[in-house]
């Protein structure tokens, strides 16, 4: 017994000792924030070498960046362009929570969209509800067609990177046949082709008119309920275990199965909003030109660089909202707007090397520090 | 060419290795006359494959000498290792499915001729040592529509091709099928006829004595015993590979109620190619009760395990004070009573990027006193991994480091506790002690003979006999997937117990 109590006894008396066990989470976080800031300096260097090598004075450039995101209409300008892209990250991050690879945000939330967008203009219903009930069509379309994906793993044994790719393109085609054979409104003449126009019932109130509308507020929520979900219910335990250690978690009897499903499908379901700041709050339909593509692919590179982590993706939207939103005045100022995607570019891979060499020392210094108070504390 | 070299092929001298808290290999001797097959023997973990890792150069030994045909020699590599005419055929095959068997064979040491490969020349030597080692191949089929024990003379041609006279075959029989063993048997004694040195690594010992010219017992990473097929029968080196110095079981008094709280009936287990991992396992466990299950690793313990918990699909039934839980999925099994201390504490046990008190939360995210409707308890699980740090002595600054960070004895004690502050009824303990320091699995043992007295029962698997004996209150002896023997701890000899656990005794008896 003598033998038990002693270590029992030294490991009370040091967590004691230790004041504040939060220590170690709250170095871990300040230095992932000071190592991505670090990164996007690097990054912003790296641009400006390149710059100057195209020709360009890179400050010049810097400085029309800096004077027109000050303005104010820039900044409502950086959250509407910051809305889907939350949205969109947020999608990413819930699958790599557990380690699964949604590649089909893109193909989930344009079927979203057109589905949401013809159910909405079909039915008519006062606004506190016929704009909820878009969004939950949205959802069900989005977790849907991911869920295609995640059954197809469970089954199969079909890896989700191969499967949603693929999906996507069938999804582009699927969106095709059903918008140009069912869903398109044969009024509308000219390019702008599009669904049946939503009734003022089904338009999302903006809060700066014309600038920034209702979904902007609906991506924070949506980025809070994330937050609850993955780091304080059951559910996110379970579906962060099966990421840290999927065999660990399924002897501890959470099945892999039910949590690729249901992370596929909450995925699908918060891609299929990405598309709503524009069906509800600008183009009011859904239409081939209408609908902006590209946020499913931009979300991985978001996800990416917040890390996965709530804050860290509403941050790291809003840098590259800003950064989009800039690159109309770049060109004016004789500087091509594709340097704006180059410095994204390159500030997501500088992030993630500077963060994955970051952790690394501070893993091995937890480790060394681990043992060092241990050795202490024994002497 | 013979003439001129040693007689001694191979002489290991005084070799340790150490691996971070485990001393895998210490003071081993080998000595290995040329033209002979040598087989080294032992218990699964008794250190064989690290000593050979250490002759192919694959790591260095801490201490000792290595020296071949005489010549003292550094293996650094094992290129090292070929260049000294040692070869290595691995217990997993190491081809490439989609290329031929000529292809395979030279991959890595393409005979070239101006910077082409030169096919012919290297068709031509193949063709010849197939002859001299008796085997027939196509060498221009892709390996991935050859069988197992073909694509195992793919393995061999390519060591020899490489000029190695001295071949380490690691388990090759595991895999094999009884002709391809006979047909192996014979390409080996072909070999050692023309000069070449044979070192044959298996725990079958049927196979040990018809084969090999010399034996060498390993035990607990040393090598115990030399001899000879002629000098010794299976039984007596079944004793020297489980080893005869057996504590003697600690005095105890009886805990066990005629309740019975684990019921297992008739369980078995499908296997690969149609075998039966676990084969018809029945067997109760009663409160107070330890039932240790002795055997070799690899005779279905794990599948058994791994099936009571519902991990695994099987037929029969498991039983838990008396719920019938054959249909119920892992989670129902937990919350039913039963606690599992898995195989593998890292792959199986914990989330080593996870903090302690999330670690020690998996698979208790579910009690009602760590969570809120549908939300986790913080606090309330932080405390819980308090208690079990201290009440289970686990050596960490705090319940919020990585479970990384902590020693191998550590991590131990933490999944232990996991599973013993929940007062299971019913606890599956695989080698709950397996690679921990003294200290910690004499906590380890006392934290278990505790809950033991309190009324839990415990299945205990484990290959430390010492183990096995002073905590079981009876034990069963698996071999081949079936339960083939039920003794007494306190009544078994060292030498029953070896040759109940290696499959001699049910020969012996017929």
């Amino acid at each position: 017994m003598t033998e038990r109590e002693r270590p029992g006894g030294l490991a009370g008396l040091l967590s004691r000792i230790t004041t504040g066990s939060d220590a170690t989470a709250l170095r871990t976080s300040l230095t992932t924030v000071g190592s991505s800031l670090a990164a996007v300096l690097i990054a912003l260097t790296i641009s400006a070498l390149l710059l100057a090598v195209t020709g360009k004075n890179p400050f010049d450039a810097y400085a029309t960046i800096i004077e027109t995101g000050a303005s104010g209409n820039k900044l409502l300008e950086m959250l509407r362009r910051a809305t889907p892209l939350i949205f969109s990250a947020t999608a990413v991050a819930i699958g790599f929570k557990m380690l699964i690879f949604n590649i089909g945000v893109e193909g989930q939330y344009l079927f979203a969209a057109l589905i949401a967008a013809e159910a909405g203009s079909r039915v008519s219903l006062p606004m506190v509800l016929h704009i909820p009930f878009i969004l939950l069509v949205a959802m069900i379309a989005g977790a849907f067609w991911a869920s295609i994906a995640g059954v197809l793993k469970v089954r199969k044994n079909v890896h989700e990177v191969i499967s949603t790719i693929m999906l996507n393109y069938i999804a582009l085609s699927v969106i095709q046949w059903m918008f140009d054979n069912f869903f398109r409104d044969d009024e509308i003449e000219g390019l702008n082709i599009k669904t049946t126009l939503l009734p003022e019932s089904a338009r999302m109130p903006d809060i700066v008119d014309g600038r920034l509308n209702g979904m902007f507020i609906v991506a924070l929520a949506t980025v809070a309920g994330f937050w609850v979900l993955v780091y304080r219910s059951r559910f996110g335990f379970r579906l962060r275990a099966s990421g840290f250690n999927a065999t660990a978690a399924e002897t501890a009897g959470i099945s892999a199965r039910t949590m690729t499903i249901i992370a596929m499908v909450l995925s699908g379901a918060v891609a299929g909003m990405i598309a709503m700041s524009s069906v509800l709050g600008e183009a009011y339909a859904y239409g081939p030109n209408a609908t902006p593509i590209g946020f499913g692919f931009a979300g991985i590179t978001v996800a990416l660089l917040g890390r996965n982590h709530p804050v860290g993706i509403v941050v790291a939207a809003l840098l590259f909202g800003f950064l989009d939103s800039t690159s109309a005045e770049l060109q004016l100022a004789d500087v091509p707007n594709s340097i704006v995607k180059v410095m994204q570019s390159i500030i997501v891979l500088t992030v993630v090397i500077v963060n994955e060499a970051t952790i690394r020392r501070l893993n091995e210094r937890t480790a060394e520090q681990a043992r060092a108070q241990l050795a202490g504390a024994a002497a | 060419m013979s003439d001129v070299l040693s007689a001694i092929a191979v002489e290991l001298r005084d070799i340790s290795k150490r691996f971070p808290g485990v001393i895998a290999n210490h003071d081993v001797d080998l000595t290995v006359r040329r033209g002979t097959v040598h087989a080294i023997v032992g218990e699964n973990g008794a250190g064989k494959s690290t000593l050979m890792k250490t002759l192919y150069g694959m790591h260095q030994p801490d201490t000792g000498s290595i020296s071949i045909n005489g010549n003292q020699l550094e293996m650094r590599s094992p290129s090292d290792a070929i260049d000294a005419g040692v070869g290595m055929v691995h217990q997993h095959f190491m081809l490439a499915d989609n290329l031929t068997v000529l292809e395979n064979i030279i991959l890595g040491s393409e005979p070239a001729h101006r910077g082409v490969i030169d096919l012919r020349s290297a068709r031509s030597r193949l063709n010849e040592l197939m002859v001299s080692v008796g085997t027939e191949l196509d060498l221009d089929t892709e390996v991935s529509e050859l069988g197992v024990g073909e694509r195992q003379r793919v393995e061999i041609l390519k060591v020899l091709f490489r000029g190695a006279q001295i071949l380490i075959l690691d388990e090759p029989t595991a895999v094999l099928v009884p002709d391809e063993v006979d047909e192996l048997f014979e390409t080996l004694k072909r070999l050692v006829a023309d000069g070449a040195t044979v070192i044959f690594i298996s725990h079958k010992l049927d196979e040990v004595l018809q084969v090999s010219d010399d034996i060498t017992v390993m035990r607990q990473g040393t090598t115990v015993a030399q001899t000879t097929p002629a000098q010794i029968d299976r039984s007596g080196l079944a004793e020297l590979m489980v080893g005869s110095e057996l504590p003697s079981p600690a005095g105890r008094t009886s805990t066990i109620s005629d309740a019975v709280r684990l019921d297992v009936r008739d369980l078995s287990v499908p296997g690969p190619e149609g075998r039966p991992a676990v084969e018809s396992a029945s067997f109760t466990v009663r409160a107070g009760e330890i039932v240790g299950v002795a055997g070799v690793e690899g005779n279905g313990q794990f599948e058994l395990c791994t099936a009571i918990v519902g991990l695994r699909s099987s037929s029969g039934s498991v039983i838990v004070d008396g719920n019938d839980l054959t249909h119920a999925n892992t989670r129902e099994r937990h919350r039913a009573g039963l606690a599992y201390i898995p195989f593998d504490r890292q792959r199986e046990g914990l989330m080593l990027n996870a903090p302690l008190w999330e670690n020690t939360l998996l698979g208790r995210e579910h009690e009602e006193s760590l969570s809120k409707g549908p939300f986790i308890d913080g606090a309330a699980a932080r405390s819980s991994a308090v208690t079990i740090i201290e009440r289970f002595g686990v050596l960490t600054p705090n319940e919020t480091v990585p479970a990384f960070a902590l020693s191998g004895g550590n991590q131990q004690k933490l999944v232990v506790g996991r599973n013993l502050v929940t007062e299971p009824s019913v606890l599956i303990a695989a080698h709950p002690t397996r690679g921990i320091d003294v200290g910690a699995q004499a906590a380890v043992w006392d934290e278990i003979r505790q809950a033991r007295d309190s009324g839990m029962a415990v299945l205990l698997v484990s290959a430390d006999l010492e183990e096995l004996i002073g905590l079981s209150d009876s034990l069963l002896v698996m071999f081949d997937g079936r339960i083939t023997a039920r003794l007494d701890p306190d009544s078994i000899t060292p030498s029953e117990l070896g040759t109940h656990m290696t499959g001699t005794h049910r020969e012996v008896a017929s």
